[in-house]
């Protein structure tokens, strides 16, 4: 069996939940915590609080350091899960209070304020960690294993903390989503309506205090803000919809935290923070590309057909313009050369006019306008003269400068707004241009 | 009906003003750019913190009359590129009423669908809100405020850069309010429409100005005292003040 071979199986096994006790343990709880992380940060999101939850996360680390001092010389074993999270959750609640601190009594804005909380705060934790590292004699091997992550270290009951945390997400989400969009999207009205957004924001925050913390030991203070911000941004290009979003999100969390945790036990020595958080970016990579309606494709599909139509359109006015049903590729070259289009468009723009039954392929290049197009081409004709007629008689742009944004804006005009054109010129008393379906 | 005397220290924007709103009238706030009148509506509604004075609904501090008062607040104060539809955001108006973490019953979504359709845009309820037009997107939040089903609505700019459309739907929806008993406090930009959709007339330039029936207060001298002639030593004053509370 070749090398590659022999990943892909061991990859099969792991991803199907028969690579071992160790390596399932670990692929539940970044797959819960992914979950959990993504549900919360839906709301970081949209109050747009993404980057508070980056000086949280590090703000984590001096709560670290001074939790295990505090334990030791309480006697007990300075690296105790809980009391480590415990400590982190306090500084990381102390770092978001500075940053609102900041922004309500200087006049710094919220980038600056949040670049120094963070950089600060951190500071403050390598400092702790290396007095750690010099003086303590239990050593401090597990707290820095709390910067980059040490996924592979998780005990049963470290997932059993996922669960209650992604439990808690997502209740709160469900309980509270009306609350939680109203604040985000206006909280002024909240307030008038006699809702605590205070209160509501707080809950907000300790749910996102919550994720960060829990995410600690798996992904590392550094990366941890990513499973708060990358899946719901991915998630934002698939849906208008609040609640899709969160499901989503949740989903895209998960998805990721199970991916990452399978590549990196297949892959030894790769950090599985890391790769959890490669796979969430990869998955919104996908996103930005392919999402149906937000995405960067669809929105350049979109881009081109409307281009390609309004290409057609000056085709079918020229030939209306000079009353034939057939236009030679002479012409098309004539419009072609006028309108500066490539080589190429032509090609895509005479195939489109086949393709909406506009006209026939004939001979030697040549194309038959079938009564459709030669509809199309009076109608467009018409909006042409429409406009222009309303730009001469309204905005008082001079009529050599007409043509440009005519030519722009006929092909885009709502049938509603041809007939508000109609009824503002007849009352101007000017004759409207001959109306469609007439004598030619 | 209420008295509201409201003050700032700390960067005032608004001397002593002082102003007894009739019952079951339109009241436009009128006045120049930077006169206050956001700020007159934001302080009334205790969304701007007031250094002294008090304002009264019926009698009643604001925290008691909530649940009579509807707000529509600027266009440009959210961001429209929200996950939401134009319906969801008129069941906003109802939340209170539905109450803490209670799903949007039908029943609520019927009565938002209602208050879409006299706005005019029943046939939007679905659609995301960034693909209405800014008018649509004015006419959503007057749907809002109308499913809040208050008595006394405070209005920030409902006329800013709106089509026609949208100024008669709003206008329309200005008079069956009257009819219905209700009040409405409006603030104003456009002098030429005062007299014709407006009762009650403030005019307002850091102070009150003149306040009273639009046909008795809106007129060429008032105006003149509240745009022209600039209110230099006010807002030298409230310059210095501000100066002084933070240092550059």
């Amino acid at each position: 069996m070749s090398e590659g071979a022999a990943i892909a199986s061991e990859l099969w096994t792991i991803a199907t939940f028969r690579g071992g006790f160790n390596a399932t343990l670990v692929i539940a709880g970044t797959s819960l915590l992914g979950l959990a992380a993504g549900v919360i940060g839906v709301f970081a999101l949209l109050r747009k609080r993404s980057l508070v939850a980056d000086a949280l996360a590090h703000a984590t680390l001096p709560g670290v350091a001074l939790a295990f001092l505090v334990s030791a010389a309480l006697g007990g074993d300075g690296r105790s899960l809980p009391a480590l999270l415990a400590g982190a959750a306090a500084t990381g609640a102390l770092g978001v209070a500075c940053v609102q601190a900041l922004l309500r009594y200087t006049r710094l804005h919220e980038d600056a304020a949040i670049g120094i909380v963070l950089s600060v705060f951190f500071g403050a934790g390598v400092v702790g960690l290396s007095y750690i590292q010099a003086n303590a004699s239990a050593g401090s091997a597990g707290l820095t294993g709390l910067i980059f992550g040490q996924a592979a270290t998780m005990r049963p009951s470290d997932v059993a903390l996922m669960g209650v945390v992604a439990t808690v997400g997502v209740l709160g989400a469900l309980l509270l989503l009306k609350e939680f969009t109203l604040v985000c999207f206006n909280d002024d009205f909240a307030r008038v309506q006699g809702w605590p957004v205070s209160l509501i924001d707080g809950l907000m925050m300790a749910l996102v205090v919550l994720a960060t913390v829990a995410g600690l030991q798996a992904v590392g203070l550094i990366l941890v803000v990513a499973l708060l911000i990358v899946p719901p941004v991915a998630a934002r290009f698939w849906t208008e919809r609040v609640w899709v979003l969160v499901a989503l999100a949740g989903l895209i969390g998960a998805l990721s935290g199970y991916l990452g945790a399978v590549a990196s036990a297949a892959l030894p020595r790769k950090p599985a923070g890391a790769v959890i958080v490669l796979a969430a970016g990869a998955i919104f990579a996908i996103s930005l590309l392919a999402a149906p309606r937000r995405g960067v494709i669809a929105s350049a599909w979109r881009r081109a057909r409307l281009r390609l139509r309004i290409a057609g359109e000056h085709l079918l006015e020229a030939a209306h313009d000079r009353g034939v049903d057939v236009i030679e590729p002479g012409e098309i070259a004539a419009v072609a050369r006028e309108r500066g289009w490539p080589r190429a468009a032509r090609i895509f723009v005479a195939w489109s006019l086949v393709r909406r039954g506009d006209a026939r392929r004939e001979r030697r290049g040549a194309l038959r306008l079938t009564p459709r197009g030669i509809d199309r081409g009076r109608r467009v004709a018409r909006n042409h003269a429409l406009w222009e007629q309303y730009l001469v008689s309204y905005a008082d742009v001079a009529p050599s400068h007409v043509d440009w944004s005519v030519d722009q804006v006929e092909h885009v005009l709502s049938e509603e707004l041809v007939a508000e054109l109609e009824s503002r010129l007849a009352s101007l008393g000017r004759p409207a241009p001959a109306a469609p379906g007439g004598a030619r | 009906m209420h008295a509201m005397t409201v003050a700032y220290q700390r960067k005032p924007v608004l001397w002593d003003v002082d102003y007894d709103a009739p019952a079951n009238r339109l009241i436009a706030i009128v006045g120049p750019n930077g006169a206050g009148k956001s700020t007159l509506i934001k302080a009334c509604l205790n969304l701007t913190p007031r250094a002294s004075g008090q304002v009264e609904f019926w009698g009643e501090p604001y925290r008691r009359a909530r649940s009579r008062v509807g707000y529509v607040p600027q266009r440009e104060s959210v961001d429209w590129d929200f996950p939401v539809s134009a319906l969801d955001v008129v069941c906003m108006g109802r939340y209170r009423k539905i109450g803490w973490c209670r799903p949007v019953s039908r029943r609520h979504k019927e009565a938002a669908l209602e208050c879409l359709d006299r706005v005019g845009l029943r046939d939007y309820a679905r659609r995301q809100i960034s693909q209405l037009s800014g008018g649509q997107q004015q006419r959503v939040f007057l749907a809002r405020a109308i499913a809040q089903e208050a008595e006394l609505y405070f209005m920030d700019e409902p006329f800013a850069g709106v089509d026609a459309a949208t100024e008669r739907a709003i206008v329309e929806v200005l008079r069956e309010l009257k009819e219905s008993g209700k009040t409405v406090i409006v603030v104003h930009h456009d002098l030429q429409t005062v007299r014709e959709y407006f009762d009650e007339v403030i005019l307002l330039n850091m102070r009150v100005v003149a306040a009273g029936p639009a046909r008795e207060v809106f007129t060429r001298e008032n105006l003149q005292r509240t745009y022209g002639g600039r209110l230099t030593l006010l807002s030298e004053a409230s310059e210095a003040i501000a100066r002084a509370e933070r240092p550059a």
